[in-house]
């Protein structure tokens, strides 16, 4: 056993040294162009292969730990996710509402799933599966936020006509709300509606890699897909209701503005 | 324009001055042809037979500041029923920060300001702004057809403007059976004229106009003029137009009020201020 995982840890090993190697003959093709990727190249080699063995060891050693774990792990994904979200996507709340979006979009979503075994309750195939969802929802949630802030922004004279003749202010925003719901799951609806004539996604590889039913693992990818969207478009629906608010001071002023030039 | 011809024959035929009790501060009244009265000066008699024009919009030390600058700086005037107060100044002067607070469109950071006798934040935002409407530089409508545009401000409070009243108002503002066209074939003048009745529509005491004719061409704007002079006349409104043009603000204010880096500089009668300013 020991013998088997050391020797997988070399094939391993020497996998990613012949990947790596085809990715820097690219660096010599671009070398003679005279442009140069050699030391970001190499930086993103070392920092990819450092992170992803510092994570695998992390996850082999949470493996190993009780079902409840995955719940931590995964709640720990839905806390960065909110962070890296509402850092792309800069408007006033978007950290808060975004946290609340994914933990309610993609968290109940996964809760749900697993509780109807569509997901194993497995450590092994709850925290990868889960993690889809919650990146996924992540991207969702982004695409939203700032697609509402830039189509606020390009309408602020609307907005404020509007709320100059006495209109309540979350409805001045409706059209936003919804043309931004509606931009975000643009993704996720084409993954559904393209999946396995433009791609074969990465889990069904990865299936049909380790020895499971390949038409198993091809209806499972939809499975995903379909989880994918459920969990994006409820963290969506939610995170474009939960901001609106924060467009607009309690009096009722625009706030979410384009930065005024400095006089 | 309209206005000065008959505040000035008004002034030749009735310029009087109000009995006054001798603790008042002697006051000239002006009553133009239409029996509106224009006062300038200090204190009233509250005994003479004339109707008394009421404050109707006061600000007090009003401020705001922006990233640590005042944009508007400690600003205190007040505006009678009835007057047309045109606010002049340079680019960046703060006068459409200043107007922007009249109706809470921006938040004051010091000071305050009165609406018929109660401070701003007595009423609910929405229901300031219904009392002090406004007409920006841009007619920014709504799609849909004009009539929808009118009727947009009373639904907001449940109410449904009738056909009469559409048809009343789009006539006032010279574009009488425009009710059902849509708003995406108006030419700029006309798009300013659905946003005036448009704002009209809400019943407004105090109109704010933010350069609205700045977009528009010399024949389009003297018509908005003309238009803006006659509605404050016939609505016994109050206007508080900010324009960059002081000839515009000729033509069209009773009083202006000239801003310069924030500050209120001068304010006054139209022609007093103006060539104040002049010289």
């Amino acid at each position: 056993m020991q013998n088997t995982l050391s020797s997988r840890l070399m094939l391993g090993l020497a996998q990613a040294g012949i990947a790596a190697a085809a990715s820097m003959v690219v660096v010599l093709f671009a070398r003679r162009r005279n442009i140069h990727l050699e030391s970001e190249l190499f930086i993103a080699l070392v920092r990819g292969i450092a992170q992803i063995v510092a994570v695998g060891s992390v996850l082999v050693l949470l493996l190993r730990g009780p079902r409840w774990t995955s719940g931590i792990i995964l709640a720990g994904m839905m806390l960065a996710a909110a962070s890296t979200s509402s850092r792309r996507a800069r408007v006033p709340g978007a950290f808060q509402v975004s946290l609340y979006a994914i933990f309610a979009g993609a968290g109940s979503v996964i809760a749900l799933m697993t509780f109807a075994r569509v997901i194993d309750s497995a450590i092994t195939a709850l925290v990868p599966v889960g993690s889809m969802l919650v990146a996924n929802a992540m991207n969702t949630n982004s695409l939203a936020l700032n697609r509402f802030k830039a189509d606020v922004q390009s309408h602020v004279g609307q907005i404020e006509s509007a709320l100059a003749l006495g209109a309540g202010a979350e409805q001045t925003v409706t059209p936003y709300v919804e043309a931004s719901f509606r931009a975000s799951l643009i993704p996720a609806i084409d993954s559904l509606r393209s999946l396995g004539i433009v791609w074969i996604p990465g889990l069904m590889a990865g299936m049909v890699l380790s020895g499971a039913p390949p038409l198993y693992s091809a209806i499972y990818q939809f499975v995903v897909l379909a989880m994918i969207f459920a969990a994006s478009g409820l963290t969506s629906l939610i995170s474009t209701t939960l901001i609106r608010k924060h467009a607009f001071s309690a009096a009722e002023q625009l706030v979410l503005r384009p930065e005024l030039p400095a006089h | 324009m309209y206005c000065r011809d008959n505040l000035e024959s008004a002034e030749r035929m009735q310029r009087c001055a109000c009995l006054q009790t001798e603790t008042r501060i002697l006051t000239l009244v002006i009553r133009d042809a239409d029996r509106r009265t224009y006062i300038e000066g200090a204190l009233l008699n509250d005994n003479a037979d004339v109707p008394i024009p009421s404050v109707i919009l006061r600000t007090e030390h009003l401020s705001r500041s922006v990233n640590g600058r005042l944009i508007v700086d400690d600003v205190s005037f007040e505006v009678n029923q009835g007057d047309i107060l045109a606010v002049v100044g340079p680019s960046g002067a703060g006068k459409s920060s200043l107007l922007r607070l009249l109706n809470r469109l921006d938040e004051p950071t010091s000071g305050t300001y009165f609406v018929e006798g109660r401070d701003y934040r007595d009423f609910a935002p929405r229901e300031l702004r219904r009392r002090v409407g406004m007409v920006m530089q841009s007619a920014y409508l709504f799609t849909g057809s004009v009539a929808d545009n009118l009727r947009f401000g009373p639904r907001q409070r449940g109410e449904n403007l009738s056909d009469a009243i559409v048809s009343d108002l789009v006539a006032e503002v010279g574009l009488p059976d425009f009710a059902s066209r849509s708003v995406d074939n108006l030419s700029g003048g006309e798009a300013q004229r659905v946003s005036l009745a448009r704002a009209l529509a809400n019943s407004p005491a105090v109109l704010l106009a933010d350069e609205p004719t700045s977009a528009l061409d010399e024949e389009a704007k003297r018509g908005i003029e003309r238009l803006v002079v006659n509605i404050v006349r016939q609505h016994g409104l109050t206007c508080i137009i900010v324009t960059h043009d002081t000839a515009q603000a000729g033509r069209v204010a009773t009083r202006v009020l000239v801003m310069d880096a924030g500050k209120l500089k001068r304010i006054g009668p139209t022609q007093e201020v103006l060539s104040a300013e002049h010289t």
